[in-house]
């Protein structure tokens, strides 16, 4: 009954045999037929980010839970709360206010420049937004932040919490955005020891959602446990200096010259209810002038 | 109450049951995920037309899918499930005509032991299919079969316990009605 071939009698070659066979089979061809809308769907995912119906879909996913998460705010207030004085604490340190020249009677004068190259421009922006969604349970991890398309929100812009990476978008609606989080098979970024200024490349095995894995790191580089790690100047979606994680495990391969480091990712995952993301202005720029370079090759 | 408002009340329920609880639930080890929405598909009516059955599959594991921000990865094997469901039950049922006298499958319109056999069966598939569908992109031979088996065990652990919470009463139909 399942698969009975047979009915397709090739010696009646009759086209009346045809529609037959898919009158009789219908249920089983309209089965294939999803089962391929389907998997296209997920493969198609899974390489390039997009989907049917993504947008339309994540502005009602989006609002459902934007409803469940009102009430567990409530839960989270104090946390939240802690972390943003901390923040603020750590902020108001950086304050130009806070810093005294230490030879009153001497002035930088500048001369002889008409254009102030000293003078700074702006490379990043940040937006504040907040989680509605997140998961950390499966393989493929993903939050959902309320903020889209309309507050300014681009694809490949890094999510960073108060306590360090989050992610990456990678989807975007109206008023909603989906960014893959740093415990995501396929999420790749890259990083150095603060010590030692070694880089590597950040990535997540799927297996615990505390520890996160730095690849090849030369085993020259001197690493203790306990070493600060944060993300690289070659990161095209996050800034400089901002934190990944601690060491906490040294894994040895012998058979290479590099260690993987594993380690204590600095954000809780399971707690983070407001980000930032990051507008790289520069973005534009750096992914014309690789793709120059590509292209020339 | 009406089966369609009956079992549109389900199908909200299993998939944020799913989406807001048992997905929330911090990991106990990488190979338990706690699914248990699947059910849904397990206690449709007997008399739903096979066609309908796989079209409320796709759409009941799309649903989940959008919410994961996984398209495709539930809804795949929810298709499957419920195509295969009819061939099962035609095998499984108790005597003749039990599926015009019950609305839908439970212990009491199959008993129990068929009612086990239905469901482990299902769960093995769907949970089999949904690994398999991740272990295509990452992970090791290893890693299918053992979260396969913790999932499996997790999901009929849980599939019990919605048994016995929300024991659903099959009044006997006679054909009078």
């Amino acid at each position: 009954m399942l698969l009975g071939f047979g009915i397709l009698n090739f010696k009646n070659p009759f086209v009346r045999n045809i529609f037959l066979f898919i009158r009789r089979y219908f249920n089983f061809l309209f089965f294939v037929i999803l089962q391929v809308v389907a998997l296209s769907f997920l493969f198609r995912y899974n390489r390039f980010h997009e989907a049917a119906f993504m947008g339309v879909a994540s502005e009602v996913t989006g609002r459902v839970s934007e409803r469940y998460t009102n009430v567990e705010y409530y839960f989270h207030l104090k946390r939240t709360n802690e972390a943003l004085v901390k923040e603020n604490e750590r902020l108001n340190n950086l304050l130009p206010e806070n810093f005294a020249p230490r030879d009153t009677s001497s002035r930088i004068v500048l001369d002889s420049v008409k254009i102030d190259s000293l003078e700074e421009y702006r490379r990043y922006r940040y937006y504040p937004a907040r989680v509605v969604e997140s998961f950390v349970a499966l393989q493929t991890n993903y939050i959902m932040i309320h903020r889209g398309s309309s507050q300014g929100i681009k694809k490949d812009m890094g999510v960073i919490s108060s306590q360090g990476i989050v992610g990456r978008v990678v989807n975007v609606s109206e008023n909603y955005s989906t960014a893959m989080i740093v415990l995501n098979r396929q999420f790749k970024a890259n990083a150095k020891l603060k010590k030692g200024g070694e880089r590597g490349s950040i990535e997540w095995d799927g297996k615990d959602p505390n520890y996160v894995f730095l690849k090849d790191i030369p085993k020259s580089a001197g690493v203790t446990k306990g070493d600060t790690v944060i993300t690289s100047e070659l990161s095209s979606i996050f800034p400089p200096n901002i934190m990944v994680g601690t060491v906490n495990a040294i894994i040895n391969n012998k058979s290479s010259n590099f260690y993987t480091l594993q380690l204590r990712t600095s954000t809780n995952f399971y707690s983070v209810f407001y980000v930032y993301v990051i507008e790289d202005l520069h973005r534009e720029e750096r992914k014309l002038i690789l793709e120059a370079t590509k292209n020339t090759q | 109450m009406n089966k369609l408002v009956k079992n549109s009340i389900r199908f909200i329920l299993f998939i944020l049951i799913q989406v807001f609880f048992l997905l929330e639930i911090k990991p106990l080890h990488q190979f338990i995920v706690p699914y248990v929405y699947f059910l849904y598909i397990l206690w449709l009516p007997y008399n739903t037309p096979r066609m309908s059955l796989t079209m409320i599959g796709f759409i009941f594991g799309l649903t989940l899918d959008y919410f994961t921000k996984s398209p495709g990865l539930h809804a795949a094997p929810c298709i499957l499930i419920a195509y295969l469901r009819p061939f099962l039950i035609n095998i499984l049922i108790r005597q003749e005509g039990s599926e015009l006298n019950y609305r839908s499958p439970s212990i009491t319109s199959m008993g129990f032991a068929p009612y086990a056999t239905y469901i482990i069966i299902l769960t093995i598939v769907h949970n089999g299919y949904l690994v398999f569908l991740e272990w295509l992109h990452f992970g090791s031979f290893l890693y299918f079969i053992g979260k396969v088996l913790a999932t499996t065990g997790v999901s009929i652990l849980l599939i019990f316990l919605t048994e016995l919470l929300f024991f659903r009463k099959e009044k006997f139909r006679t054909n009078t009605a």
